[in-house]
């Protein structure tokens, strides 16, 4: 197994949530193994890895749904308690309602579970479900489904929320529309926790960032400042029929995805040149810069999705 | 309001429980539709067809070369109390009990079948008939009880033991183990919730069936309602024990089905115990719904009052502490 670096944070004064070498064992099993961060407040912290690799593990002993086999979890410097469940929002990877009810009696039977819920009307036009307010919730859509859920995270008007991987499964249209909530959710100073494998919701929304691979955290910090530290090239992303040659002829480390050949350059012009004086066709260049799935792939061997 | 138990917490639980119940047509349809059809059914059969086995209570020694006595499926039982053996005829838990320490005699009741069938075969062997005094009681009379307790048997521990077992699989326990909500408003809530629904349908079905085929009860309706309640708690809390760890629907539905078909069985909802063996009477009388039934029938055809009932209202009572106890002790929201 790879040894991966152990990251420790020094607690921070405006820490919201803080976890302090958190470990879970299923028997012979670990499925996390170690991990400390703390979340300052008003801040979008996510937690990313491949399906399998203790995210939602440690989300739910965050949440305090599970508890930790070693470790322990601080909200506002205190183990979790009364205030945390009342403070709290969650939102599940996957949640069974109450069967027979609608949309109105679900977040009514939620609302009445807190000392001051938000007024219901609000939730409706906050997470866009007036339109199905008399609906069973077992007649709901994915989207319809998994905004109602966040309403319902909402219920509390709470100053930490966990989204659990919240937009898997949903269409891009769907996903998008969840994203512009969530930016709602941000713009009131609310601190999200989010986990998610999809690269492109964690960098719109994050605005730091852990990396846990194998139940351990293998990166830290904000997505500029992770690509930043780890990559200072471009890729050149070339169909592999227009390279002359062999793929490892040229003066570029490189690496073929399907069809396509990626080229990792440090000077855009320069190796252009480069390619040119090598016979490589680079009518169809594609140029694109780094993402965490390239950090993830680097860290780790494997990518984001398996 | 954030307190140890909140009211607000636990009336929005009850509230959300009883609309899914009452929206689950097919549920709600099951629970009223069962019993309704299972006592007009006895009705039917009780006046369309025979029983096929009899109970014959002696007293005394039976008389060397007396053929009747040899008749086979006729299971005769000695019996110590004549007094106790008429009254169980009254009740149609024996159908003939004969006298033979004296002048021979034999009790029958006029109102059952078995009775009349017993008599006929009986008849020329020079035995004098003895009036049963009192009311006789029908049949439907004696076991409508024993449908009721059946029904509210299998209401209670499905309704409540199989509906947290899936609300634990499917992960509804664990949303609400992420709120405010303690185990202790939860598990309230849900015996509550099942009560007042057993209570009212339960209700609803006994002055549904007294209307369609007629009942009689002897003794107060409040005391029948008393059994009603206690005896839906011992069985709700009976539930909670099952529910009390389980994740899987099929285990559960293994389990309570191990609970309830020998307890609908060995608890003389059906047929008498009288005449089986120690081993089952003792194991009969551990059992809830016996309680139930024997006491809601003292009341409806003995005119049973409280004190006489008290006994196994006070079995019901110590079961429902136990059976709450262990349930919240073990509860696990995951």
């Amino acid at each position: 197994m790879q040894a991966f670096p152990v990251y420790r944070l020094p607690r921070l004064m405006s820490a919201v949530l803080e976890v302090r070498d958190l470990v879970k064992t299923y028997g012979d099993f670990t499925a996390v193994n170690g991990i400390s961060f703390a979340i300052e407040e008003g801040r979008c912290f996510g937690l990313l890895g491949p399906n399998g690799a203790g995210k939602t593990t440690t989300i739910e002993m965050m949440e305090g749904i599970k508890r930790p086999t070693t470790g322990q979890v601080l909200y506002r410097g205190e183990p979790l308690g009364k205030r945390f469940s009342n403070e709290a929002g969650i939102q599940f990877q996957s949640t069974a309602l109450q069967d027979f009810l609608t949309v109105r009696d679900t977040l009514r039977f939620f609302s009445e579970l807190y000392p001051n819920p938000v007024p219901i009307p609000d939730l409706l036009v906050a997470c866009s479900l007036e339109d199905v307010i008399e609906r069973d919730t077992r007649r709901l859509s994915g989207g319809q489904r998994q905004r109602l859920l966040l309403a319902i995270a909402l219920v509390n008007d709470p100053e930490v929320i966990f989204l659990d991987e919240p937009t898997t499964g949903l269409d891009p249209q769907a996903r998008r529309n969840f994203w512009e909530l969530i930016n709602g959710i941000k713009a009131r100073g609310k601190t999200i926790v989010l986990t998610t494998h999809y690269m492109e919701e964690a960098e719109r929304l994050c605005d730091e960032l852990v990396i846990v691979d194998q139940g351990r955290l293998i990166a830290q910090g904000t997505p500029d400042q992770l690509l930043a530290d780890y990559f200072g090239d471009l890729v050149f992303r070339l169909p592999a029929d227009a390279l002359p040659g062999a793929v490892d002829s040229l003066p570029y480390p490189t690496q073929l995805d399907q069809d396509r050949v990626e080229i990792f350059v440090e000077d855009a012009s320069v190796a252009m040149d480069v390619l040119r004086r090598e016979g490589v066709n680079l009518e169809r260049l594609q140029i694109r810069e780094r993402t965490l799935e390239d950090l993830f792939l680097q860290l780790t061997g494997h990518s984001l999705r398996n | 309001m954030s307190g140890f138990f909140s009211l607000r917490r636990f009336g929005a639980v009850i509230r959300a429980r009883n609309l899914e119940f009452l929206r689950d047509r097919s549920s709600l349809g099951w629970n009223i539709l069962f019993p309704l059809i299972l006592i007009v059914g006895f009705a039917l059969a009780q006046s369309d067809e025979e029983r096929p086995q009899f109970k014959v209570g002696v007293a005394g020694v039976v008389p060397a070369g007396e053929t009747f006595f040899q008749t086979r499926y006729v299971q005769f039982i000695p019996v110590a109390q004549l007094e106790s053996a008429i009254d169980k005829v009254r009740r149609h838990e024996l159908d003939m009990v004969f006298d033979l320490n004296s002048a021979p005699r034999y009790w029958v009741n006029d109102s059952s079948q078995s009775g009349y069938i017993l008599e006929q075969m009986l008849s020329g062997r020079g035995y004098a008939k003895a009036e049963v005094t009192g009311e006789p009681v029908s049949y439907v009379d004696w076991v409508v009880a024993g449908v009721l307790g059946v029904n509210m048997m299998f209401s209670c521990l499905f309704g409540v033991g199989y509906t947290i077992v899936r609300y634990r699989k499917n992960g509804v326990l664990k949303r609400l183990k992420a709120t405010p909500l303690g185990a202790l408003e939860f598990l309230t809530a849900q015996v509550v919730s099942r009560l007042v629904l057993i209570t009212v349908a339960t209700s609803g079905v006994f002055v549904g069936c007294s209307l369609l085929v007629g009942f009689t009860v002897l003794g107060s309706y409040w005391n029948l309602l008393l059994v009603l309640i206690v005896g839906a708690v011992a069985l709700i809390s009976l539930g909670l024990v099952v529910a009390a760890r389980l994740a899987s629907e099929e285990l559960a539905s293994g389990l309570l089905n191990l609970i309830t078909w020998p307890m609908m069985l060995l608890s003389g909802a059906w047929f008498s115990m009288e005449g089986t063996t120690p081993l089952f009477q003792w194991l009969s009388s551990a059992l809830p719904l016996t309680h139930i039934v024997s006491s809601a029938r003292a009341v409806m055809i003995e005119g049973a009052g409280f004190w006489q009932i008290a006994p196994s209202l006070g079995v019901l009572i110590a079961m429902s502490g136990l059976f709450l106890l262990v349930g919240a002790l073990s509860f696990r929201w995951e």
